[in-house]
Order: C-alpha cells, then structure tokens, then sequence
C-alpha cells in the first residue's frame, strides 16, 4: 500500500464510520430525508456527489490562496453550482435514462451542507492531494448512510429493493404477504428517514463509546 | 495573510473575473451539449408515443422503452398519420409530435392546437392523445392511446418532479396497465373519462365500464391531477374520433 501514506489514508476512512458527515457531523441531513425513499436514488445521489464534492475540493483547493476571504462562501457557491450544472448537462447528453431517475436531485446537491462544509473546514487550508481524499472520503461516508437509510425505507415501505419485490407480492399475496404481512406506507415518508438515521447513530454510538458527548 | 486578497479592488476584480469565467464555461458546456440534450428529448417523446401504443421492451413489471437506436424507425412504421385540429379545422403535419402541450394549454381555445397521433399496432388503429397537467409538486404528462370505440389501449405517464415511492408511481406498470381497457364512455355514452379514485371497491381493475380505476395509496393529489389531465384534454378530442367512426 505505497499509494497513500496512512495519514492520508485515514482521511478516506475517517468520514466512512468515526467521523461520519451525517452520524456524527450532522451535515446533510436535508437531502438524506428527501431522497432515500428508494434505494436506487439513494445510490446515484452518492455518486453524484462524490463527484461534485471531490472535484469541488480540488478547485477551491488549487485557488485556497487568491480567494478573497470576504466573498470566499460566494466563491465556494458558485464553484458547487457550476460543478453541478455541468454535471447535470452531461448527464442529460450522454445518459439521458439516469438524469430522468435523479431529476431534481441533481440540482438539491448544491444546497447540500456537506460540500460548503468541506470547503470552508478542509479544502481552504489544504493542497490540492489531501483534498480530493477529504472529498472523496466524506462522500463516501455520505452515501454509505445514504444507502442504509434507503435500504431500509424501500424495503419496509415498498417491500420491493431496487425495484425488484423482494418480499413477495402485495396484491397476489405471494411471499411474506401471505403471512398477512403489510407494507408499512409510513416508511416513504420523510419523518422516518429521521428516526432510521437516529436508530444509526444510537447502534454507532453504542458501538463506539468514545463518540459520547457528555 | 495581511494582504492583498483582503483590499476591495482585489475582490471586486476577482469576482468579475470569476463570474466572466464561470459564465463563459457553462455557456461553452450548455452549447456544446444542447443539440445532443434536445436530440435526446426528440426520441424519448418518439418513445413515450409508442409504449403507449403497447410498442415497448416490457419485462416483468419494469417500464422499457424501445430502444432510442431504433425508435426513429419503429415511429414512422407505426405512427402513420399526424395531425393538428385547430378550432375544428383538420391539418396534417408530420412534426405534430414536437408541439409544447403546456404552452399550447395556455392559450384561448379557438387558438389552442391539438396534435393527435394516429397508428396501427397488432391490425388496431389508435388514436394517441398527448395529455398535460399538475401534481403535487410540479407538472405531469402523458400519453393516452385510445380506439375508434373510445376505450382505452394503453397510456404513458411521466411527471416533473413527484414524490419518490409515492405520487412518483404514476409511471409505474401497476399504475399505468389500470387504465387499459376503460372506457372514456359512461353508460349511457355520455363522456366521462377515466377518473383515479379511492375505496371503488375494485382494486383488481376487473370493471373496465366504471370510469374508475384504483388510486395509488400517499398520492392523492397526484393521482386526481392525472384524473382531471385525462378527463379535460380527451374530452377535447372526442367529437374527432366520433366523426371519423361515422
């Protein structure tokens, strides 16, 4: 492993569970309600920013020091948005199917808390490298709550995992539906992103006494 | 850092220098791409035209569209007449399908163009209705196939911006197979278009001649939009495919 030094490496490893942007930071939570009631979005909108925000991080990164800091959340905005509408219009160009599935989410990431909060905490004091790990690292441990909560919500919501039923046939009766069991429709709604991201950060922090704030 | 980056000539000049730049990116982005983007929307109206003919790649209970390398062929081999009725008159034109709806919808009605679709599937002539309204959250369309009989054959719903897992189901399979095989006709051939209801006690869809088909559960308003987009446009084209008959 001569690819990263190990303190570059935790900054990969770090956001993923000990210093989670959602579980722990409390960034992002906006987007982790509105979009995780499916499982399929849930994993797109992780990929989408970890594009946005690795690439966000190198910029502000390569500019940290010609940004003037009277206007430097100004500069950050309008770096976010810019990445996000290229990366919008090259969505709709070459993967036309994929843009239809993420609509208006695409357009969410530049409000989302993350992004701002690396730029201003991490990428303003740091070079270019360690950066884009940050970014990457942060997404990673973003989507990784992201796709829990969605997995969770589709599946005892719809009963169904990436579209596929999973759990039998609600109309037929097939499967578990047999049993007389029911979907709960309560789980599509955003409330209960909430409470599973709450049930997160109680196992995380059982797990992990040291995360107890007194 | 006691320095340049804090004077306010330097962050006027940055800032104009950094909108100049940022503008002329995107603007080189949207023109590079907006002729692949717009290409990209011409084929997926082609696509929702024919699956509501029942001309798509259906498998199981997922949506497929014909292929978009080979839907230009399929539309012209299966859409076989487009025309434009404006204020009763009757015109023919081949680019009918590229007509706003929504901005059509706006205008007063003896100005009001409505493009009509006509195709043969499987030794059926449909008559393929382009339908435009509101949800929830933001707009809904779609397309509506019906026969010279006024039944339904096959519908296309897509919308802007509805609710994941709930209001956004109006363009699944179990939704959108309901309405095939109602009727726009009531009883006593009146019209009445097909309404999205609750509690019809008819969950299966088995009747075909209520004008109802079943709602979908947390979506109330989205699927009374749909009610109320097919129930006002069709109504529109009604007397043209009753005349055509006679």
């Amino acid at each position: 492993m001569g690819l990263l030094s190990k303190k570059d490496a935790k900054l990969i490893t770090d956001p993923l569970a000990d210093n989670n942007p959602i579980t722990i930071q409390v960034l992002g939570i906006c987007s982790a309600l509105a979009i995780t009631a499916e499982l399929k979005a849930s994993i797109v909108m992780g990929i989408s920013v970890m594009a946005v925000l690795g690439i966000g991080n190198v910029v502000i990164s390569l500019m940290r020091n010609i940004i003037p800091s009277k206007i430097r959340i100004i500069v950050q905005l309008v770096v976010a948005a810019a990445l996000v509408i290229v990366v919008d219009q090259i969505l709709k160009a070459f993967s036309y199917e994929l843009s239809k599935t993420l609509s208006v989410f695409v357009g969410l990431i530049i409000t989302n808390c993350i992004i701002m909060g690396r730029f201003e905490a991490f990428a303003l004091g740091n070079g270019p490298w360690r950066s884009f790990l940050d970014g990457i690292g942060n997404a990673a441990g973003y989507a990784i709550i992201l796709v829990i909560v969605g997995f969770f919500r589709e599946l005892l919501g719809s009963g169904t995992l990436l579209g596929f039923r999973v759990l039998g046939d609600p109309i037929e009766k097939t499967g578990l539906y047999a049993l007389g069991y029911e979907n709960n429709g309560f789980m599509l709604l955003s409330p209960m992103a909430l409470i599973v991201v709450g049930v997160i950060i109680w196992v995380q922090r059982y797990k992990n006494r040291a995360l107890i704030e007194d | 850092m006691s320095n340049k980056t804090d004077s306010n000539v330097y962050t006027v000049i940055f800032a104009i220098i950094m909108v100049v730049v940022v503008g002329a990116m995107l603007a080189f982005a949207s023109s590079t791409l907006s002729g692949k983007i717009n290409e990209n929307k011409r084929l997926e109206k082609q696509q929702n035209i024919l699956y509501s003919m029942g001309i798509n790649e259906n498998e199981g209970t997922s949506v497929r569209f014909i292929s978009s390398d080979k839907v230009s062929n399929a539309f012209s081999k299966y859409v076989t007449k487009q025309i434009v009725i404006q204020n009763g008159k009757v015109t023919s034109d081949d680019q009918a399908y590229l007509i706003d709806i929504k901005a059509e919808k706006s205008k007063p009605n003896n100005e009001r163009r409505l493009p009509l679709f006509i195709g043969e599937n499987n030794g059926k002539t449909m008559y393929v209705v382009p339908v435009y309204g509101k949800g929830l959250w933001n707009d809904i369309w779609g397309y509506v196939a019906i026969n010279q009989d006024l039944i339904l054959e096959g519908v296309f719903f897509d919308h802007l911006g509805e609710t994941p897992g709930l209001g956004a189901n109006i363009k699944e399979r179990y939704f959108m197979d309901d309405f095939i095989g109602e009727h726009l006709m009531d009883k006593d051939g009146n019209y009445a278009g097909v309404n999205v209801v609750k509690n019809n006690a008819d969950p299966k869809n088995e009747d075909k001649t209520d004008n109802e088909v079943d709602a979908l559960a947390g979506a109330t308003i989205t699927g009374n939009g749909v009610a109320e987009m097919i129930i006002n446009d069709l109504r529109l084209y009604v007397d043209y495919i009753k005349s055509l008959k006679e």
